[in-house]
């Protein structure tokens, strides 16, 4: 967006309350990679040159790619500077910050979709004796106490955790509630090549059916490995962990309830990703692509046992860990603008939030399938600055006609 | 959204239903639903009850009639067989929630239904409710339904059909997932 803006000679500052990249400094686990290929890192006027493209990032090497965009757009970033609170102003908005105030026309709001972890209510009823962290607290299992693990969550980070806690000599129990399953590979080439190519991560906003529920629907279970192998419940099962529903319940004397309905997120999940399979699989004909892909197949479906176990004892000792990998959610806390909705979602029109002049970045789904990835920012950054310089230019042409008044 | 114009016909009027969810996302009172039913004891475990009135859309409404339910228990057990077991009635209550749900998501994805049948069968033991074996549950253990279909569509869409109707099925979130249940003497 930064990049945008000064291509459009539009003054502005990036405010950073830590330093760039702060999230993925302080808030990833260790052995975290980029969930997209090394190729697919595009950003306006900067791009991946290494020679590994199909590789994916480490988390360091995320952070220094991020860091080197800063630095090589000259982007004008106050890092160290908390914003405490926006308002609106006559002419725009003041934004107050523990380095002093701004008072600015347009603002931004970039600050990421994933501040607050989701926790249900029913985790304050977790015995004492029980570690709990947010996916975004866990760093590596040799933060947790030898002995079993539960994490609540099958999308990505929850697959990802339960492989490497599960190695570590934990044994994990994963619930799994709704959860989109995604080879890695497939036909040769990664899926976000296909997806990218048959025009899927391009999908519009405002061309599909209900963009409330696009935007709601988890993040596909994919991991970045060296090996570029898929991690999905299959994975998962063949190296022991076991399976359990929906964590529907802890009930006052610590046991934990699990939904019923594990075989049926599993084919809901099985059934979503042989439609995108489908979708692939068109595409590639269509596109004459079939001979050099080879032919479509299909992964074998997630294996259920017969009668998963519908509770757990959280008293007996056995446990002694949690993780919470069931979502996140934007904190707009310090937002003192009324444009969030009864859910507490911010209302926007593809970014275009609804009190004039403000504008969003990075969230599932904003104006593309990919805008919460990096390769999306730059399209949506592209839209987005349009829109604003033209909000400006209505300023200018305002305050010129009462000027000449 | 439901393309108009759509020759599928299921006798779903999945429009009105669309239609209600978006006029619906502004009023959240009217969201809110109370289901009734009335039980009287007549003489050894068979009972009779009586469906009429419910509320929802900030009012009270009443069915076309008032629907009756006689419940026993079989012979085996010693009683009269004057109904349906009212585990039974959990079981036609799970298999209707899921037809009807078959239905409307067929019609909202445009496609034409023949026939949908439906066998369900569950598991109890028996040593549960009896007490003979406080670590049998008194429940079922397992249910399983087994669905025919007869449809223009291929198998994965029947399939996804299914799936999408569990996902949006009142009864079997009652049967999947605890709910608090709270009995009192007036």
């Amino acid at each position: 967006m930064s990049h945008c803006l000064s291509g459009r000679s539009i003054d502005h500052v990036v405010l950073e309350r830590g330093e760039v990249a702060h999230t993925w400094r302080t808030e990833r686990w260790d052995s975290l990679r980029l969930l997209t290929p090394n190729w697919q890192s595009r950003v306006p006027g900067f791009g991946y040159n290494g020679n590994d493209p199909d590789g994916y990032r480490t988390l360091a090497e995320v952070i220094e790619f991020i860091a080197s965009y800063a630095k090589v757009i000259s982007a004008p970033v106050r890092t160290h500077t908390t914003v405490t609170s926006v308002r609106s102003t006559d002419a725009g908005y003041l934004v107050h910050t523990d380095q002093g105030d701004w008072l600015c026309r347009t603002i931004v709001l970039a600050s990421g979709a994933c501040n607050i972890a989701d926790v249900p209510t029913f985790a304050n009823r977790v015995p004492p004796s029980i570690m709990q962290l947010t996916a975004k607290e866990y760093r590596n299992p040799e933060q947790l106490a030898d002995g079993g693990v539960l994490i609540v969550g099958a999308s990505s980070s929850g697959t990802q955790i339960a492989h490497e806690i599960q190695r570590s000599g934990r044994p994990v129990t994963l619930s799994v509630g709704e959860h989109i399953r995604a080879p890695r590979v497939y036909r040769g080439k990664d899926l976000q090549w296909w997806m990218d190519a048959a025009g899927v991560l391009d999908e519009r906003y405002d061309e599909i059916d209900d963009i409330l529920r696009a935007r709601r629907v988890p993040s596909l279970q994919l991991a970045g490995t060296p090996d570029r192998s898929t991690l999905d419940i299959n994975t998962l099962t063949e190296i022991g962990v076991k399976l359990v529903g929906r964590l529907a319940n802890i009930s006052e004397n610590g046991k934990a309830q699990f939904s019923g309905s594990l075989r049926n997120v599993c084919a809901l999940s099985d059934l979503k990703m042989g439609r995108l399979l489908d979708r692939i699989d068109e595409w590639a004909q269509k596109n004459g692509l079939d001979d050099a892909a080879g032919p479509p197949y299909r992964l074998p479906p997630t294996r259920v046992e017969p009668a998963p176990p519908l509770g757990m004892d959280l008293t007996t000792g056995e446990v002694k860990a949690i993780i919470w990998a069931t979502g996140f959610r934007p904190d707009y806390s310090w937002l003192e603008v009324p444009v969030l909705d009864r859910k507490g979602r911010l209302r926007h029109d593809g970014g275009v939030v609804s009190s004039p002049g403000m504008y969003l970045m990075g969230t599932q789904f904003m104006r593309r399938r990919k805008s919460a990835l990096i390769d999306g920012a730059g399209d949506d950054a592209r839209d987005v600055s349009a829109h604003l310089a033209s909000y400006l230019g209505g300023h200018l042409a305002r305050a010129r006609a009462l000027l000449e008044d | 959204m439901a393309e108009t114009g759509s020759s599928v016909n299921n006798g779903v009027n999945v429009a009105a239903l669309i239609a209600a969810r978006e006029a619906l996302t502004n009023a959240p009172s009217a969201t809110q639903f109370k289901w009734r039913a009335a039980c009287e004891w007549k003489d050894g475990t068979h009972s009779h009850s009586t469906v009429e009135s419910y509320y929802g859309l900030d009012q009270e409404h009443h069915h076309k009639k008032t629907f009756t339910f006689d419940a026993d228990h079989p012979e085996v057990f010693a009683s009269e067989d004057k109904g349906a077991t009212p585990v039974e009635y959990v079981l036609v209550g799970l298999a209707s929630c899921l037809t009807a749900g078959i239905a409307a998501i067929a019609q909202y994805r445009n496609i034409q239904l023949r026939s949908v049948t439906a066998t369900i069968e569950g598991d109890m033991d028996i040593q549960g409710i009896l007490g003979m074996d406080d670590e049998v549950r008194n429940g079922f253990g397992g249910i399983k339904v087994t669905y025919k279909i007869d449809a223009d569509a291929k198998r994965e869409d029947i399939e996804a059909l299914v799936a999408q109707s569990q996902k949006r099925s009142a009864v079997y979130d009652i049967v999947t997932n605890p709910t608090n249940v709270t009995v009192v003497v007036s």
